[in-house]
């Protein structure tokens, strides 16, 4: 009975890779045939109850998001423990690529997927989960009135932005390119939580940092970019295997309930 | 005279002896030698790495002599005010005793086994805008030390002064106080038996407690860049540059590793070879 469930599961994950690997944006062939009736999480709930663990790399921005979907899926699933590990998408990609096991990678913007090694590109499939946009982090009631980007070239004030290998880095420079602007920052940040904790701490006066990032701190507040100045970011879910409870996951993130939540952490659709 | 059986066994006995120490060294010699292979393989997968031809080229990448200048003038910097400011601490401390040098000792230990992270946060707390010492600090002189050279010198100093401070009185305290006392009944005041008996009588150790603090200086990490940040030439030392060339450019972060663990064994070695052999 359990063979021939990991059989069907087989089967539709492969056609689901062929189905992804051509498609890229769209929700997986296979994952969503698997998510309907039973699903394959809720197939192998019967008979899987083997302790597993997942080992999930996600960029420092879906540290709230991911976070809550993985207590859901181990309350669902007690036998399963979600691993999580969060960073910059560069240095997760990196350790990937210097042979850090991992059945799922999500990654802010699209350029640390150039890092993963070719084997695992070609492991499992890839869909898009979300978007973000760049926006400006201020202390609490803006004391220092920052209204946009140019606040950035100003020495008076205490500015940081990510470091510029880092995706949010990356987008803050373009932002500035856009906008004809040379900024000043005091430090750039390893990654996009420890830019926002420099103004949540109060030794920062702005950071520019996603949306979801304002968002979901309660100790900042957000100034708007105008959309011609703005930089918005795609987040790609790579995962690299199709062992049951590493598309089960997958389905949550990309169903009804994954979207809540990563609505509700500032996120837009796709 | 020994009896032909007797010299035999004499003969055959030693082996048969050695052989017995060899077995049952055994598991020792395992564990040993699995302990030194966890500290040296890491050490032989970088070299193995490197790119030796191009090691030049890499070390002309934009990102690494800024980083190491800039972490040879504060460890330096570090370095002297450690001395300064943890030698008079260290004899001091040697020469205590009761509850209250307990408490220094213990509360110098504090750095030590703290996560380096952990340090960074509590410098902000302190020095930060809106720090303990920080606030005053901003309001009064309008002088803000995160994000400055003098934070990575802070924050080196809060995690290597409590090595050299240890260290260095563990050294003081093996020399006899016996020399102290015959030196005051000469007329030498604390200060200048400091000076004349206790820094020459503990120099071995005081070099000790130097490459220690230096060497722990110079790796410091965690923090620097929670505290200081990281912009290049200002506050990004070699270890932030490893770690942010690590992303975009690993040929010369492995290079700038390669110089940094150059540098170390040099002066270790040459400390080792002078003072500490």
């Amino acid at each position: 009975m359990r063979a021939l469930a990991l059989g069907v599961i087989g089967l539709c994950s492969v056609l689901g890779l062929v189905g992804c690997s051509t498609s890229g944006t769209d929700a997986p062939e296979g994952s969503g045939a698997l998510a309907e009736p039973g699903g394959p999480a809720a197939g192998t709930r019967d008979t899987d109850s083997e302790p597993t663990t997942l080992t999930v790399l996600a960029p420092a921005s879906l540290t709230e998001a991911f976070t809550e979907l993985a207590t859901q899926y181990e309350s669902l699933y007690p036998q399963v423990r979600i691993d999580l590990s969060f960073g910059s998408s560069t240095t997760l990609a990196q350790q990937v690529a210097e042979g850090v096991q991992a059945d799922l990678f999500a990654s802010a913007g699209t350029d640390a997927l150039a890092l993963l090694p070719e084997r695992y590109a070609r492991g499992g499939g890839e869909t898009t989960i979300a978007s973000n946009e760049l926006e400006i982090a201020v202390e609490l009631g803006n004391p220092r009135g920052i209204t946009g980007l140019e606040d950035f070239t100003r020495t008076d004030l205490d500015t940081v932005l990510c470091v510029q290998t880092a995706p949010c880095g990356a987008a803050a420079d373009e932002a500035f390119r856009a906008a004809g602007l040379t900024p000043t920052p005091v430090s750039r940040e390893i990654d996009v939580k420890a830019t926002l904790a420099k103004v949540s701490l109060g030794e920062a006066d702005a950071a520019l940092v996603y949306r979801s990032d304002v968002v979901t701190s309660t100790a900042v507040d957000g100034v708007t970019i105008p959309t011609e100045h703005n930089v918005s970011l795609t987040y790609p879910l790579v995962w690299f295997n199709a062992e049951p409870h590493t598309i089960g996951f997958v389905d949550l993130i990309t169903g009804p309930d994954g979207r809540a939540a990563l609505e509700a952490a500032g996120f837009a659709a796709p | 005279m020994m009896t032909d059986a007797a010299q035999s066994r004499q003969r055959d006995g030693v082996p048969a002896f050695r052989r017995r120490l060899a077995g049952s060294r055994a598991p020792l010699l395992t564990l040993a030698t699995l302990g030194m292979a966890l500290v040296v393989l890491p050490l032989l997968g970088l070299i193995a790495r490197t790119d030796w031809p191009g090691l030049l080229t890499h070390l002309r990448a934009p990102v690494v002599w800024p980083a190491i200048r800039l972490s040879l003038i504060t460890t330096l910097i570090t370095l002297g005010l450690a001395m300064l400011l943890g030698t008079p601490l260290a004899w001091l401390l040697s020469r205590a005793t009761g509850r209250l040098a307990t408490w220094m000792r213990a509360l110098l230990t504090v750095p030590v086994v703290l996560p380096p992270v952990v340090g960074g946060v509590a410098l902000l707390l302190a020095y930060g805008r809106n720090g303990l010492v920080g606030a005053p600090v901003f309001d009064a002189l309008g002088l803000r030390i995160p994000f400055t050279p003098l934070a990575v010198v802070l924050a080196q100093l809060f995690v290597s002064l409590p090595f050299y401070v240890l260290a260095v009185e563990g050294a003081m305290r093996s020399v006899d106080p016996r020399f102290d006392h015959v030196a005051a009944t000469l007329g030498a005041s604390p200060t200048r038996v400091f000076l004349r008996v206790g820094l020459p009588l503990a120099a071995p150790g005081i070099a000790a407690g130097a490459a220690l603090a230096w060497a722990r200086a110079l790796g410091e990490f965690g923090a620097t860049i929670t505290f200081a940040g990281n912009l290049t030439g200002r506050t990004q030392t070699a270890p932030l540059a490893v770690y942010v060339a690590l992303q975009s450019d690993p040929q010369a972060a492995i290079a700038l590793s390669i110089a940094m663990l150059a540098v170390s064994i040099a002066v270790l070695g040459l400390l080792r070879g002078r003072w500490m052999g």
